[in-house]
């Protein structure tokens, strides 16, 4: 405490010197300048002698700009974050995308002249109509069973797509339970670290193998193999944002001033925690559809009558090798990688513009 | 320090020993085809009499200690349909050295060329070099590898002429996977190295070497790359010991006779005792290289201890 004062001292004193030194040197100048209106030699008053009085003094003019500046501004954290976001054009390029590619694969099968993704096509002798190249009456061709492979692109994307959001709904809800358990009662930190100490290092390919190995192929199973893993760095990272948040000074000052609980949560969690499940949703598309390939990959995924992109992926595999097969592996690839790419960017786009520190 | 160590690897083994219980017995649940070579031919007391004599009709916990036993001596049954009665061991001891060799093989290229990389777009950040970058990274880290690691194939033998499939004593078969394995690395290194790099630079005593006058050169390598590689080192151990079992895809995609290929192939003919082993390596090894990379990092950078952190990492 002592130290802190005598600091304060010689800080004062320090100050004062400064003070009365600059007061001195005005008093030099003012003596200069009479000194030089009188036509005296001083060496000093040269310097300002010949300059008029524009020159010497100008007026501080009232600028609106300047003064916004300093004065109060109305912060507002969504605000702040859209405007961040909407900085980034590339983010923006691939939101417009993913919204169209979103709203495309929902409107498809209402769109006249749709085939059904399963229906075989044959022609007159009552052969399957089976690679029938791109352009002509199938947009995207027929694939090697005679199906079109538009429609399939459409109906398996309409899959992953539906797979991914339930995943990521079900990761948020679980997620964010635990990890307000895990924050907010203190008696069960010790027990949760514990538990993710131990659960963490399992690795989730195994998780998701195993399960699809034992239980039934299906898009229960799937759903329920990703979502059993998923929860564990949601649960983890919303705990960390409660520890974090709950005993800041803020959140003590409104604690103190009585403010509802239901309001602390709204205003001061809730805006770091929902820019954490967005950003978690939106990354949870690419991990899923990245997963049901490699499931699918490896034999375990979904029926080949229930299309989806890891199908479709799969299907076009084997045909690769064929020039003029490709098209059955290049066209859903292109689909996947977009929607994949797009989520990717738009979700880490999000994260960085929901960071309060990018908000300028 | 030492009590850290000796806490991570008790906790490592509790989590080895759920993992080997949850692994036994959910494969329990599998239909007993796949246990038999020849299901389809056996008359059922044939099945009773194989599954007796195999001990499968023994109450769980009973297998279970058989099963933990078996493990501590290293053994880890029979393959059944794979390769009918050949021990797993002596399959997996012919398959791993391919998988390690290509592995070590890409890893090495990946870090040969992931982190200058990184350094490059850290240097050019938000100029041409740095966007283009961050464009392969995100295509890498956002479509799944199965896509490139195709087109790599498709392209690399339509264009570049390389042979299709992988064999052993053809090195122009060993490009095309090479590539593929180092392919993700490469982004995954130069992406995190560019990260760490950037936030370490705007760290104070950067400030002060460049107001010192320290040149910018020996600065980014003597001082910013060392302090940014620490919390890379956390990972190259995981990264080493993963390349014992290989890439599923790769393998499979250029039949490689490596271990990658080999869960593929048990999962596809329903051998229980090769996929309960496979998953069981894969589980250990990760388990392993987590703990090594974690006391990797604690030595290369005596700041950090996990000691009192707990869990929160």
């Amino acid at each position: 405490m002592a130290s802190k004062w005598s600091l304060n001292e010689r800080t004062a004193r320090k100050l004062d010197k400064a003070a009365s030194a600059a007061v001195k040197d005005a008093l030099d100048t003012m003596d200069a300048l009479k000194a030089a209106e009188e036509g005296g030699s001083v060496e000093r008053a040269e310097k300002v002698s010949g300059m008029s009085e524009e020159e010497l003094f100008s007026f501080a003019e009232y600028d609106p700009h300047k003064g916004e500046k300093i004065g109060y501004t109305e912060y507002s954290y969504w605000r702040s974050t859209l405007r961040t976001f909407l900085h980034n054009k590339v983010a923006l390029f691939f939101l417009a995308l993913m919204g169209l590619l979103v709203l495309f694969t929902i409107i498809q099968p209402l769109l006249p002249n749709q085939a059904d993704p399963n229906k075989i096509f044959f022609n007159a002798e009552g052969l399957a109509r089976s690679n029938e190249q791109p352009g002509g009456e199938f947009i995207f061709g027929t694939n090697n069973a005679g199906q079109d492979l538009w429609a399939r692109i459409w109906a398996g994307t309409r899959t992953s797509l539906y797979i991914g959001v339930i995943v990521g709904i079900v990761q948020v809800i679980i997620g964010v339970i635990m990890g307000l358990l895990w924050g907010y009662v203190r008696k069960l930190d010790f027990l949760f670290t514990e538990i993710w100490n131990i659960f963490d290092n399992i690795p989730q390919t195994i998780v998701l193998v195993l399960l699809s190995y034992i239980m039934t192929r299906s898009m229960g199973t799937l759903i329920f193999a990703l979502s059993i893993t998923g929860w564990l760095s949601m649960a983890l990272f919303i705990r960390n944002q409660v520890l974090m948040i709950r005993d800041r000074d803020y959140n003590l000052a409104s604690r103190c001033l009585g403010t509802p609980l239901y309001r602390i949560i709204m205003k001061n969690l809730l805006p770091y925690i929902v820019s954490v499940i967005m950003l978690r949703m939106a990354l949870t598309i690419p991990e899923v559809i990245s997963s049901e390939v490699f499931i699918t990959y490896i034999g375990l995924g979904l029926p080949p009558s229930t299309p989806s992109l890891g199908n479709l992926v799969n299907a076009g595999r084997v045909l690769m090798m064929s020039p003029e097969l490709r098209y059955q592996l290049i066209f859903p690839t292109v689909v996947l990688s977009i929607i994949t790419v797009s989520f990717y960017v738009v979700g880490n786009a999000f994260s960085d513009s929901s960071d309060p520190r990018n908000h300028h | 320090m030492a009590s850290y160590i000796v806490k991570r690897v008790l906790r490592s083994f509790i989590t080895l020993f759920l993992v080997v219980t949850i692994v036994f017995c959910l494969l329990r649940f599998m239909p007993v085809e796949g246990y038999f070579n020849n299901f389809d031919k056996m008359t059922p007391e044939q099945i009773e009499r194989q599954l007796d004599a195999r001990g499968l009709n023994d109450p769980l916990p009973t297998q279970l200690v058989r099963f933990y036993n078996d493990l501590v001596h290293m053994d880890l049954g029979e393959s059944i349909k794979y390769r009918p009665g050949v021990p797993i061991t002596e399959i997996l001891a012919q398959r791993i050295p391919m998988s390690m060799l290509l592995g070590t093989i890409s890893l090495v290229l990946a870090l040969a060329l992931g982190i200058p990389f990184g350094r490059l777009m850290t240097r050019y950040k938000g100029r041409i070099p740095d966007h283009i970058g961050t464009a392969f990274v995100v295509l890498i880290q956002a479509v799944p590898a199965v896509v490139y690691y195709l087109f790599i194939q498709m392209y690399g033998t339509s264009l570049a002429g390389l042979p299709l499939l992988f064999s052993r004593t053809n090195l122009a078969t060993y490009v095309l996977p090479i590539i593929s394995l180092a392919i993700g690395n490469i982004a995954y290194y130069a992406m995190w190295v560019r990260r760490y790099m950037i936030d370490e630079s705007n760290k104070d005593y950067v400030k002060l070497a460049i107001a010192k006058g320290v040149n910018s050169r020996t600065l980014m390598s003597k001082q910013i790359f060392r302090n940014a590689f620490v919390p890379l080192v956390q990972y190259i151990p995981t990264s080493l010991i993963l390349t014992l079992v290989g890439s599923i895809y790769v393998e499979s995609i250029y039949s490689i006779p490596g271990m990658g290929g080999l869960l593929v192939k048990a999962i596809q003919m329903q051998d229980n005792t090769l996929v309960q082993a496979l998953v069981l390596i894969y589980s250990f090894l990760s388990i392993i290289g987590l703990i090594i990379g974690d006391i990797a990092m604690t030595l290369v950078d005596p700041r950090i201890s996990f000691g009192k952190k707990g869990g929160a990492r």
